[in-house]
């Protein structure tokens, strides 16, 4: 599907998201940041993936790059059920809110994070705080939107996309964590 | 009031001569019983430094909806990534320019309100009608009047004045969004604060007034139970529909059916808040739903005529009348809705040109006659509409689902990207059940029917309704209407506990419907709470969607709690307007439990409910300009306003940061020594997205830094217990909240104990001060820098 916002009508402005045209890209982003975060959204939780939730190939990922997890909403009680221990749990405008602060990371580190990974926030939510982070964090954080919608106030953002193609794209970069 | 008048008839002198000049010279307030405050009438810099204390603490976080303004024509200009607009504006001064217009909009449509009301009413009863809203028991008969303005008004005449006052005040405020005002992302705020106080006052005036001369409940808990719901409106009668906000024209056409011995005879139903406060009128009037309601039940066909005032009306609603042939009556200049001004017209003329559908819609701006109108012209289209709604049958369903060509394009323009294409496919194969689950989370606001959106032009909101006939056949519930004010003998059986803690919160559920989910949700968060004997408040469709919902022993929420302020009580307080009942509890704890000053002294009883009253109010569906300027004026006094997701295009939120110690201290008033109290309340403005969240937020933000250690204790269990329960683990943060062992609710002491212990955690030298934001309410003078 095309690259343009899921929801019709949230029009971003003149700049928007560069597109991931292949999951690998991804992976590229995650070895050259210095510090990664990933936020995780309920609804990675409530999405069926062919018998798996997001939430399953997000643990994969962060235990094979060790990217600390944010997990927003109630999340956080799938995560810990799945045996992983998220680094903290707040609510998406919380988390948003820190990640434009230069002096903020997770692990209480003077050094910000310099590459968030976003997914499974309620899709307007994301958009508005993606838009903030554009705004607000532009000099020191990347932002990418591994969300099944195209999300064009990020950095990159995967385009729309189906079920069976979010799904291998997800794996894809699991894997290519797995193997690096 | 009184006003010093003069009149010269004729007045001579060797350089000029005046006849019949007549002037009124300023204006006297009758004293009553507290001598002035500091800030009688106070101005947009007033409160500027108490804002900046706030804001220092909430520091707001921009969410913008797009990268552009688009306010003036040497635009657009992208503001993104640090970038500044021709006019020299920034992204976060943009931002919040557009809060201060939303919430300067939303105080101007209360306070035109209810000019427009007191107008009205003055007219009707006279300027010296006496204010009365609840006899004896509430002698604070209208606490934001009095702490902003430093008036007690008496009679109707005297809102006139307080109006005036609320006026100047809200154009000052718009004119700060001019291009080439304001620079300032936190002086914007402050305005925005502003706004909210202004509009508590213009919103009170306007309930003062209805309550008062319209004899609406009067702070009474047990006021009574009406119908709301689709299934409870008979339609073997004329249905008359009204919409909106202003009540007067509503409560005329039931006068009319009375006075001809008619209301047995005619079905008198509402959508919003007129509806609300129709049945705070008459108990015979019913409710059919909530802003949500609005497309659905006029597609229904149920409505012989549709009489709207102001507010929340669609505004295609013509067009929406005339596919079901109901006659559209407007009663007000707001909303002429482009039909003829028939206000000067002969009745008869006017009913025989719509009951003969010569006229498919007019104008009348006098209420009475609008009344007379209504009731006729629905008496006489009724037997020739026979209720032709627009509504598919079954079989029409199934045959329009087989056009559908699952393209996305209703989901991807639904506020909630409804699965439709999804439930269309089950349809086509005979299957309703799909499109009717999405009945109670659709918030009609018809999208999906937009011109171009279907390329097979499918009405899918009528769909989802015909798909849900018999959910809506069943849909007949109770509620407790209106009741107006929290009495002052409440407040004084409440205050204590309330600051102490051991009430654990008074949370208010107000706002419009919105929502992300099931409109149960409101229910179902609010029901928790209620078991957990908080104190309910609510008002607006809230306040309605509470009561379509049934709790497993199949009754309404109203009708299993009792309507009293008290532990456990769920309070309707009305319509949109009574919100101030909600926020003037929070005044009245101050000033009737605590005796603070409350004539023109905000600042102070701002202070004392933010550090004392564990007070959050919750908007859930929150849509309008008007929810984002009460909920401003929650923010001025110190008290959270929790959103739903759709909250977040209010484009910011105001957020503490726990990890910031230096961000909750507290001064100690006896001691004048700074004095660390953790992050309570955590927040003042957040939107959150699943109602465990907000759940779990709600007891969270009802702390304060005066909690004794049992209402601690109280707190903290609610907040763990929720946490553990949604989230599946104990809060990161306990730590900061416990400030001595006894705070420790006492059946999880070992597993705090343990977290504690883990965390470094120290007892708090003073764990109990005497807390302020003021160093002006030190009582011994120290440094006030805790050195």
């Amino acid at each position: 599907m095309a690259a343009e916002p899921w929801q019709r009508y949230e029009v971003p402005g003149p700049v928007k998201a560069a597109v991931i045209k292949k999951p690998e890209m991804v992976s590229i982003l995650l070895k050259k940041a210095k510090k990664p975060i990933f936020i995780v959204g309920h609804e990675a939780a409530e999405i069926d993936l062919e018998g798996k939730k997001p939430i399953d190939q997000i643990i994969r990922i962060a235990r094979a790059a060790d990217i600390p997890v944010v997990t927003t909403a109630h999340a956080m009680a799938e995560f810990l059920k799945r045996g992983f221990k998220p680094a903290a749990s707040m609510t998406s405008m919380d988390i948003g809110n820190r990640l434009t602060d230069p002096t903020w990371s997770v692990s209480g580190e003077d050094e910000p994070h310099d590459l968030a990974l976003i997914l499974g926030m309620t899709y307007y939510v994301g958009f508005v705080i993606e838009a903030g982070l554009k705004s607000f964090a532009f000099d020191h954080l990347k932002t990418v939107s591994l969300d099944r919608y195209y999300q064009p106030h990020c950095n990159w953002s995967f385009p729309n996309l189906s079920i069976e193609e979010w799904s291998g794209y997800l794996t894809i970069i699991a894997q290519e964590m797995e193997n690096k | 009031m009184k006003k010093a008048r003069f009149k010269v008839d004729e007045l001579e002198s060797d350089i000029f001569k005046i006849t019949g000049l007549e002037a009124t010279v300023g204006a006297f307030y009758e004293e009553w019983e507290e001598a002035p405050g500091p800030t009688p009438m106070p101005d947009i810099s007033t409160f500027r430094d108490w804002d900046r204390i706030l804001l220092n603490k909430y520091k707001p976080f921009y969410l913008p909806l797009c990268d552009l303004c688009c306010l003036c024509t040497m635009g657009k200009c992208d503001l993104s990534k640090g970038k500044k607009g021709a006019c020299g504006l920034d992204m976060a001064a943009q931002q919040s320019r557009i809060v201060l217009l939303s919430c300067a909009i939303g105080a101007a449509t209360h306070a035109g309100h209810g000019r427009h009301m007191v107008e009205e009413l003055v007219s009707k009863f006279g300027s010296d009608y006496p204010l009365d809203v609840g006899g004896l028991s509430v002698l604070v008969e209208a606490p934001h009047t009095r702490l902003v303005t430093g008036i007690k008004p008496r009679t109707l005449g005297d809102l006139e004045d307080v109006l005036d006052y609320v006026e100047k005040e809200i154009t000052h405020l718009l004119s700060c969004c001019h291009t080439g005002q304001e620079g300032d992302n936190i002086d914007f705020e402050s305005k925005a604060f502003h706004a909210g106080m202004i509009d508590h006052v213009g919103m009170e005036i306007c309930d003062l007034a209805q309550i008062s001369a319209l004899n609406f409940p009067k702070a009474d808990p047990e006021a009574s139970m009406v119908d709301v719901g689709m299934g409870s409106i008979d339609i073997t009668k004329p249905v008359i529909l009204v919409i909106g906000h202003n009540v007067p024209p509503a409560a005329a056409i039931f006068d009319y059916m009375e006075d001809g011995g008619l209301e047995d005879s005619i079905e008198l139903a509402g959508i919003c808040c007129t509806a609300l406060d129709l049945t705070r009128y008459t108990n015979k009037a019913k409710i059919a739903g909530p802003l949500s309601h609005q497309l659905r039940f006029v597609r229904s066909g149920i409505a012989d005529v549709i009489v709207v005032d102001e507010q929340c009306i669609r505004a295609d609603i013509l067009d929406e009348a005339k596919k079901v042939k109901a006659p559209l009556i407007s009663t007000h200049y707001k909303n002429f809705q482009g039909l003829p001004n028939r206000t000067e017209d002969p009745t008869d003329e006017i009913v025989s040109d719509m009951v003969e559908g010569r006229s498919p819609g007019v104008v009348i701006l006098d209420s009475d006659k609008a009344g007379e109108v209504a009731v006729r012209v629905a008496m006489g289209v009724f037997p020739k509409r026979k209720k032709s709604g627009i509504i598919p049958e079954e079989s029409e369903i199934i045959e329009y689902a087989t056009k559908c060509t699952k393209c996305l394009s209703c989901q991807r323009v639904c506020p909630n990207y409804l699965p439709l294409p999804e439930a269309m496919e089950a349809a086509a194969k005979g299957n309703l059940q799909p499109l009717s689950d999405l009945y109670e989370s659709c918030i009609g606001c018809g999208r999906c029917e937009g011109e171009g959106v279907c390329p097979n032009e499918l009405k899918l909101h009528s769909i989802i309704i015909g798909a849900s006939r018999s959910k809506i056949k069943e849909e007949r519930f109770k509620v407790r209407v209106g009741r107006g004010a929290i009495s002052d003998t409440e407040i004084r059986r409440v205050g204590g506990p309330i600051v102490m803690g051991e009430i654990p919160g008074v949370i208010g559920i107000v706002g419009c419907s919105n929502y992300p989910g099931s409109w149960k949700d409101n229910a179902i968060m609010i029901e928790e709470f209620l078991k957990r004997r908080f104190i309910v408040t609510t008002t607006g469709c809230a306040a309605m969607n509470i009561g379509m919902y049934k709790n497993e022993d199949g009754l309404s929420l109203y009708e299993a709690y009792s309507g009293a302020f008290d532990a456990g009580g769920l309070v309707n307080c009305g319509s949109c307007v009574s919100n101030p009942h909600i926020s003037g509890a929070a005044i009245k704890i101050a000033s009737i439990f605590a005796k603070r000053k409350l004539n023109s002294n905000y600042e102070e009883i701002a202070d004392y409910i933010h550090n004392r009253v564990g007070a959050v109010g919750i908007s859930w569906g929150a849509m309008s300009q008007k929810a984002s300027s009460i909920a401003s004026g929650f923010w001025r006094l110190g008290i959270p306003v929790i959103v739903g997701p759709h909250g977040s295009k209010y484009r910011r939120a105001l957020l503490g940061r726990k990890d910031k110690e230096e961000n909750w201290y507290v001064i100690d008033a006896r001691t004048g020594k700074r004095v660390y109290t953790g992050p309570a309340p955590e927040h003042l403005f957040i939107s959150v997205e699943t109602k465990e969240e907000a759940m779990t937020l709600i007891p969270k933000l009802c702390i304060r830094p005066n909690d004794t250690t049992k209402g601690r204790s109280i707190k903290l269990n609610h907040y763990i217990d929720l946490h553990k329960r949604f989230y599946g683990a104990m809060p990161d943060d306990i730590q900061l909240f416990v400030r001595t062992m006894a705070d420790i609710p006492i059946t999880m002491k070992d597993e705090i104990l343990e977290i504690l212990k883990e965390k470094g955690w120290k007892e708090s030298e003073v764990p109990a001060p005497d807390p302020t934001l003021l160093p002006r309410l030190v009582r011994k003078k120290g440094d006030g820098n805790g050195s």
